[in-house]
């Protein structure tokens, strides 16, 4: 029997498996297809303080092994949130759930961790400081340390809920970002957000997306991902949410060993509507082949011997 | 909505670049996850990440009928698999058209512009199977493009076509052929359903939408258009929306 339990900044997870945020929605898409219990938590849809249309079509584009989005945090506001979809998450899942948010100032930010602050259910708020889809907000946070440091310190001061940074790969120096938010009292790191691209359509000789520029994710992006792990791994004591391409029980056996606690699955999500599941039940097996009893022994296994 | 397995059966060119595709099911509950015609399947090609949304052409208990026109590498990849391959794919996506005769009173028109005919097949053995009175009116190019004109007209029903270049039916476009008081069951290119969408002979109906996806299934919404309800999802509060929540 494999424990594949984790613990991120205090809050145990039957496992490491959590859908990323963007492609989980508020969980009811999911529900439909499997019972959302399995999961070690999800990660909610990007919420901001007021409801965002999202960008004009197309938002969508194929990359090898991957796909660009350019959604542009479309949600429905933070208050729509907590009357409809809160209530609802109760009665789909049973287990902690991670509120990933957005925001577009320091209070911004700020004032989504008060209004999330007595949601028992809610057990990690997510600050995503690197949307690369959202003009004058978000990845501008991400981009520099002294930036990301404000957002950390602004949200610390404003919940007693455990607080993971979610940082943006298109730095030139992820590490110092993640020092920068350890420094302010960060409770964890969850990395990485998109990486910013492009495709243009040879028939029509402009770009796909309607916003020029989108996110890649996908595979495409897994083994980025993983070196920025392990980058931040080496300089910063925080437990780390591992993201980017993850697909496989294997995948995300890798990314634990870079140092990852536990692992967000994004775009296998969408090609396969049940990777978590599948990942889920291939995991005690994974475990066995690494002969790990527990699984968070993986965490950081490869920086060790 | 359901995760299925097709095997790719046969195709069948019906224009320069647009090939019916014929899939058999694995067993009946797989086609029976389509409960509406206008519904979409999302297919899992072996080359590519995203899953390719196809609108379902008709289906039977053991056959699943799609009509794809070669637009991008996804689309050739699809239409040049060899025979026999089996092709993951969610099945029963989207909403799919209303044709209670409630909705669609006296007098329903299908109108189709190009590879947009393909979902109204489907729609048009139903509303016959239901006894439903109705016209059909599609819009080509050329006649050279045109698709499935014997197989509407083998239905019955009163089959209306106009060509751009008149090689074909009535010279001009679909919005020729529209009776006064037209209830419509629209799928087409945008330019085409907006053109109806505005004509003054058309006095309600529902239009079906394309849009690049990602998921299908409504958790990403990568595909969402502005209505007048506020952002919706093409693919899973769609495809198919009423004349009045459209916004252009």
């Amino acid at each position: 029997m494999v424990d594949l339990s984790v613990n991120l900044a205090g809050v145990k997870l039957k496992n490491p498996v959590i859908p990323a945020s963007g492609t989980f929605g508020y969980g009811r898409e999911f529900a439909e297809l499997y019972g959302l219990d399995i999961l070690g938590s999800f990660s909610w849809k990007g919420t901001t303080a007021e409801a965002r249309p999202g960008n004009p079509q197309p938002r969508i584009a194929e990359a090898a092994s991957g796909m660009l989005n350019a959604v542009g945090l479309q949600n429905p506001g933070i208050d729509a949130v907590l009357t409809e979809e809160v209530p609802n998450i109760a009665k789909i899942f049973r287990g902690p759930v991670i509120a990933n948010i957005g925001g577009f100032s320091l209070e911004e930010y700020a004032e989504n961790c008060r209004k999330l602050s007595d949601c028992d259910q809610i057990a990690i708020l997510e600050v995503n400081i690197s949307c690369p889809n959202v003009h004058a907000g978000g990845t501008n946070f991400g981009s520099s340390p002294e930036s990301a440091a404000a957002v950390t310190r602004a949200v610390r001061a404003a919940t007693k809920k455990p607080v993971f940074m979610k940082l943006s790969p298109n730095v030139t120096d992820i590490a110092a970002i993640a020092k920068a938010c350890a420094d302010e009292g960060a409770d964890g790191l969850c990395l990485i957000n998109t990486l910013l691209g492009m495709r243009i359509d040879l028939r029509t000789r402009r770009p796909i997306l309607a916003n020029r520029t989108g996110g890649l994710s996908g595979p495409a992006v897994f083994p980025v991902a993983l070196r920025m792990v392990w980058d931040v791994y080496e300089a910063v004591d925080l437990p780390i949410i591992g993201c980017g391409g993850v697909s496989t029980a294997r995948d995300a056996a890798e990314m634990m060993l870079a140092g990852a606690s536990a692992v967000e699955v994004g775009a296998a999500n969408l090609r396969n509507p049940y990777a978590c599941k599948e990942i889920i039940e291939d995991l005690p097996g994974v475990c066995k082949e690494l002969g790990v009893h527990k699984i968070s022994e993986l965490t950081g296994g490869a920086h060790h011997g | 909505m359901k995760k299925c397995w097709f095997t790719w059966s046969r195709r069948r060119r019906l224009s320069r670049d647009t090939w019916e595709l014929v899939f058999l099911a694995d067993t009946h509950e797989d086609t029976a996850a389509i409960t509406a015609p206008g519904q979409f399947v999302n297919i899992a090609l072996p080359d590519k990440f995203l899953r390719r949304p196809i609108s379902v052409c008709d289906w039977t208990k053991v056959h699943l009928v799609l009509l794809v026109k070669e637009a991008g590498e996804g689309t050739r990849e699809l239409v040049n698999l060899p025979p026999e391959t089996r092709l993951d794919m969610l099945a029963g996506l989207g909403n799919g058209f209303d044709f209670s005769a409630e909705t669609v009173g006296e007098t329903p028109v299908l109108v189709g512009g190009g590879i947009g005919a393909a979902p109204l097949y489907g729609l048009a053995r139903r509303m016959k199977e239901a006894g439903q009175v109705f016209r059909v009116a599609l819009g080509f190019r050329s006649g050279e493009d045109a698709l499935y004109v014997d197989e509407f007209a083998a239905l019955g029903c009163p089959v209306n076509i106009a060509t751009e270049d008149g090689s074909l039916g009535a010279k001009g476009f679909v919005t020729d052929l529209l009776p006064q008081n037209a209830y419509v069951l629209a799928c087409g290119p945008t330019p085409m359903l907006k053109a109806v969408h505005g004509h003054p002979n058309v006095t309600g109906g529902q239009f079906s939408f394309e849009a690049r996806m990602a998921c299908g299934f409504g958790a990403c919404v990568g595909c969402t258009i502005q209505t007048v309800n506020g952002p919706r999802r093409v693919c899973k509060d769609g495809p198919v929306f009423r004349k009045e929540e459209i916004v252009w």
